[in-house]
């Protein structure tokens, strides 16, 4: 059975495309970089609501402020590593700190803009927008949910982060899929209890199910990082053997990290987070990079299988 | 237009609110506050129209707007005993969503007032018919050296934004001292052209060359305008006129109160 392969990037794109033709508030800014996000079809149908701000993503965040003061619901965009890298105090200034309705828009993270390399490649981008007060935080799988969400963040009022990759991914969500927010995401039941929780966020989570097919495991696609489903999400930790997070990010301070704040004091199993080992990307192929930092759904079959059998 | 002489007792009273708010305070922007005292009288007690918006880049001098506010009945002229105190509204910079009736914005990290003026200028722009309203944003002199505003400025001039206002508090100092001593910032007049912008300068000290040049740059409507003024760090109290180790602290109570009984 062929596997529909689709862009996130694209997704996003395009749910945005679609609030913007129903709302001309939504705008879309971008720094140079309309079309690797999958804003060009905003800027081409739209120009009243695409703002271009040249290669700038302090100013951008700082424009997205205001045009949120005067009740517009901007999207900024660039890579992850410059949005929120390059602007990352305007945006815990004048859109975290000052409240104002700006969504945030990180594209070819992880390792997915592969070949430009390390200083393209954010693994630092959940950590670093994670800990900012009043900023949400989002990491869609696959086309459709990406498009759910942009549809679902074009009605809400709060700031956003979200990390979206570039290239294909295979289909997950359905069509017409509805985002909700904070709704866990049950990819696989296990037999029995005291059996591993796998949890995953983003792109990532395609290799997990991959490698924990025939596996006896739990696992959970979790979209929203931040604020974290910990009261849903308790109820699947509780009967688990050990929590094992999986994400395309630095184990520092990520996804991982999250859940064992949440969990640390209530639970006594152990939590292994599967993630880069304190280390920058390069160039090379998406596959190649994955399977070095053992992301990749073999070595992560492996490992998944190795630590289920320590409990 | 508003008499100039009226304007000027109002500056006369935002300083003495100044002075009164950094002594209780114990820390924050005294020179700063000071020099820019005229600005926001002519501001409060006319520029500003009824849909205008008005911010501080250089939220540091959080104290002369407070005052301002405070002076002009929008506060409790009371209240501005309350700057940088636990519970306040007025913070130690200013924050948004402490008083969203009277702040347009959060500022203090330098450089981001004028980005964030411009977006507003820009959705005022797209909205509405063209220049109903103006945006005025004040920034200071050592703040350019923050190159984010110069990504603002340069995003100002590329979308034409005619309803945008910048003052920049041309008062020569910074922490460390002289800003030609510090990160040279001259030629100004001739940067800000270069970034398309219409230039005056003025005397930043004289509410009514403030009022004439303001005029000037509403009427340009095709480009962003600045309005480079001059002023005199901790106008109004001659001990501390020019001295810029007095832009980053406050009087102790014996000079607070020297200090306004000399004002009057």
């Amino acid at each position: 059975m062929k596997i529909e392969m689709r862009e996130i990037r694209h997704g996003f794109g395009d749910g945005l495309l679609a609030a913007a033709r129903e709302n001309a508030d939504i705008y879309a800014l971008s720094a140079d970089l309309a079309g690797s996000l999958g804003f060009d079809k905003i800027k081409e149908e739209l120009p009243k609501q695409y703002v271009e701000c040249g290669i700038a993503e302090q100013n951008m965040a700082c424009v997205a402020s205001g045009l949120a003061a005067m009740g517009k619901k901007p999207f900024i965009g660039s890579f992850s590593a410059f949005n929120p890298g390059r602007n990352w105090e305007q945006i815990r200034t004048t859109i975290a700190l000052n409240d104002q309705n700006v969504k945030i828009v990180g594209s070819h993270a992880g390792f997915s803009d592969s070949t430009d390399g390390a200083t393209h490649q954010a693994l630092e981008d959940i950590a670093t927008t994670r800990v900012i007060p009043n900023l949400e935080v989002y990491s869609p799988a696959d086309y459709n949910e990406a498009f759910a969400l942009a549809k679902y963040l074009a009605t809400t009022k709060k700031p956003a982060y979200i990390r979206i990759m570039r290239g294909e991914f295979p289909k997950l969500f359905p069509d017409n899929y509805k985002f909700a927010p904070q709704k866990l995401v049950y990819l696989q039941k296990p037999i029995g209890k005291n059996r591993p929780l796998v949890l995953s966020t983003g792109a990532i989570t395609h290799n997990v199910r991959e490698a924990l097919e025939g596996l006896n495991a739990t696992h959970i696609h979790i979209p929203t990082i931040k604020p974290l489903n910990a009261h849903d999400l308790y109820e699947y930790a509780r009967d688990a053997s050990m929590i094992i997070t999986v994400e395309e990010h630095q184990i520092a301070g990520g996804f991982g990290s999250a859940i064992v704040e949440t969990f640390a004091p209530h639970l006594q199993i152990p939590v292994h987070i599967l993630g880069v080992k304190d280390q920058f990307g390069e160039s090379g192929a998406y596959d190649e990079l994955l399977k070095k930092h053992r992301l990749d759904a073999g070595s992560l079959r492996d490992d998944i299988a190795r630590l289920a059998r320590t409990r | 237009m508003q008499e100039v002489g009226k304007l000027e007792q109002h500056a006369k009273n935002i300083r003495k609110l100044v002075i009164l708010a950094l002594a209780h305070a114990g820390s924050g922007h005294t020179a700063g506050s000071l020099g820019l005292a005229d600005l926001l009288a002519a501001i409060y007690g006319d520029i500003l129209a009824k849909n205008d918006k008005f911010m501080l880049s250089n939220g540091h001098v959080a104290p002369v707007q407070y005052a301002a506010l405070a002076e002009f009945g929008f506060i409790p002229a009371k209240e501005i005993q309350t700057l940088r105190e636990f519970g306040s509204r007025l913070q130690g910079h200013p924050e948004r969503t402490k008083m969203p009736e009277f702040l347009a914005t959060t500022s203090g990290p330098l450089g981001e007032g004028l980005g964030q003026a411009a977006g507003m200028a820009l959705a005022a722009q797209r909205d509405e018919e063209q220049y109903k309203r103006h945006i005025y944003v004040v920034a200071g002199d050592g703040e350019l050296q923050e190159g984010n505003l110069w990504e603002s400025a340069m995003f100002a001039s590329n979308y034409n934004l005619g309803n945008l206002i910048l003052y920049i508090d041309r008062n020569e100092i910074q922490i460390s001292g002289n800003t030609e001593n510090v990160m040279k910032i001259e030629p100004l007049n001739e940067k800000f052209e270069s970034f398309g912008w219409h230039v005056q300068e003025i005397d930043g000290n004289n509410i009514e060359a403030i009022l004439d040049t303001t005029q000037m740059a509403k009427n340009v409507t095709d480009r962003p305008s600045v309005i480079i003024c001059h002023t005199i760090p901790g106008k109004g109290v001659e001990e501390i006129e020019g001295d810029y180790l007095w832009h980053g602290k406050a009087p102790t109570a014996v000079q607070a109160h020297k200090w306004i009984k000399e004002l009057e």
